[in-house]
């Protein structure tokens, strides 16, 4: 291999590095150089950050969890076990 | 190290006050239990995971000394308790392996024969069929329904420690740093593990949109 230009295949491994910043700065050089002069590997690489998007939607989805009284109750236990000098506010009640 | 928010926060559990416990359940809920069922077998059994959670949660906050973000204290006790939990069903044996002497095998990220080999080309190791212009892609499509199932399927397919490190990073948004400290890896395996479970996700939605 020519050691001063990347290949489409040592390309695909180094999206992540890339896109992290953990590349060196003679591999980052090169792999803009070739990103910019490769058709296959822009659209790779378009591909990339495609899924990462679509991964991140997941976040959006909401799981129904009907758990929030029943640890509020424990929350409340939990509470009545705190040294005296933690809740001052309950002096006033 | 701490942020003055995690701060008020922590000061207002240690006094006992609801409505901070309240928001702060409302802020992470969802998450936790999106990481437990990355680990447990149900949903009943991850609520009970989250449920110990927030119990042990309440328990060291006294103890918490805010040497990590708030966030990464709480995951982190949510992550070893839902894998205690994991282990002890068998659901979780692979991970007994330690990360650092046996990072991911030289499995591609995109399978060779999709390349050039070697010699009989002038561009040995260019694209032998080039992927696909995802941007021509209708928006409906990709945000549909079934692109989430099909990345679902394919983030469970994934191994134990790709599907953590890519939950962490790409649905849960947290910083290298911070999944690293959460999951005791070093920043460069994670690197490994997260380009890993990309790859894999992004080969599974070119086998379901361009089919």
């Amino acid at each position: 291999m020519d050691e001063h230009d990347l290949t489409c295949q040592e390309l695909v491994e180094l999206v992540t590095d890339y896109l992290e910043g953990a590349l060196p700065e003679t591999q980052f050089k090169r792999f803009e150089e070739h990103l910019s002069g490769c058709h296959d590997c822009h659209h790779y690489f378009d591909q990339m950050r495609f899924t990462i998007r679509l991964v991140g939607r997941l976040s959006e989805s909401h799981l129904s969890s009907g758990a929030k009284d029943e640890l509020l109750d424990l929350f409340r236990d939990w509470k009545k076990e705190l040294p005296e000098q933690e809740k001052p506010e309950n002096l006033e009640e | 190290m701490l942020t003055i928010e995690d701060a008020d926060i922590i000061q207002g559990l240690r006094r006992g006050d609801e409505s901070v416990f309240a928001s702060l359940f409302d802020g992470y809920q969802n998450s936790l239990l999106r990481l437990a069922l990355m680990y447990a077998a149900d949903q009943r059994l991850a609520e009970e995971i989250v449920q110990e959670t927030w119990l042990a949660v309440l328990k060291g906050i006294h103890r918490f000394e805010g040497r990590s973000a708030l966030k990464t204290w709480i995951y982190s006790i949510l992550i070893n308790r839902a894998k205690t939990v994991a282990q002890h069903e068998g659901r979780y044996n692979n991970l007994t392996l330690s990360l650092d002497e046996q990072p991911e095998s030289n499995e591609p990220s995109v399978p060779v024969d999709r390349f050039h080999p070697d010699d009989d080309h002038p561009y040995p190791h260019h694209w032998l069929n080039g992927p696909s212009d995802w941007g021509d892609l209708p928006e409906d499509k990709l945000l549909s329904d079934e692109t989430q199932k099909v990345i679902l399927a394919a983030i469970d397919g994934l191994s134990p420690n790709q599907r953590e490190v890519i939950t962490l990073r790409d649905i849960e948004m947290l910083s290298s740093e911070e999944a690293c400290n959460i999951l005791g890896i070093s920043e460069s395996n994670q690197r490994v593990l997260l380009h890993r479970a990309r790859a894999k996700v992004r080969q599974a939605l070119e086998g379901y949109l361009e089919r």
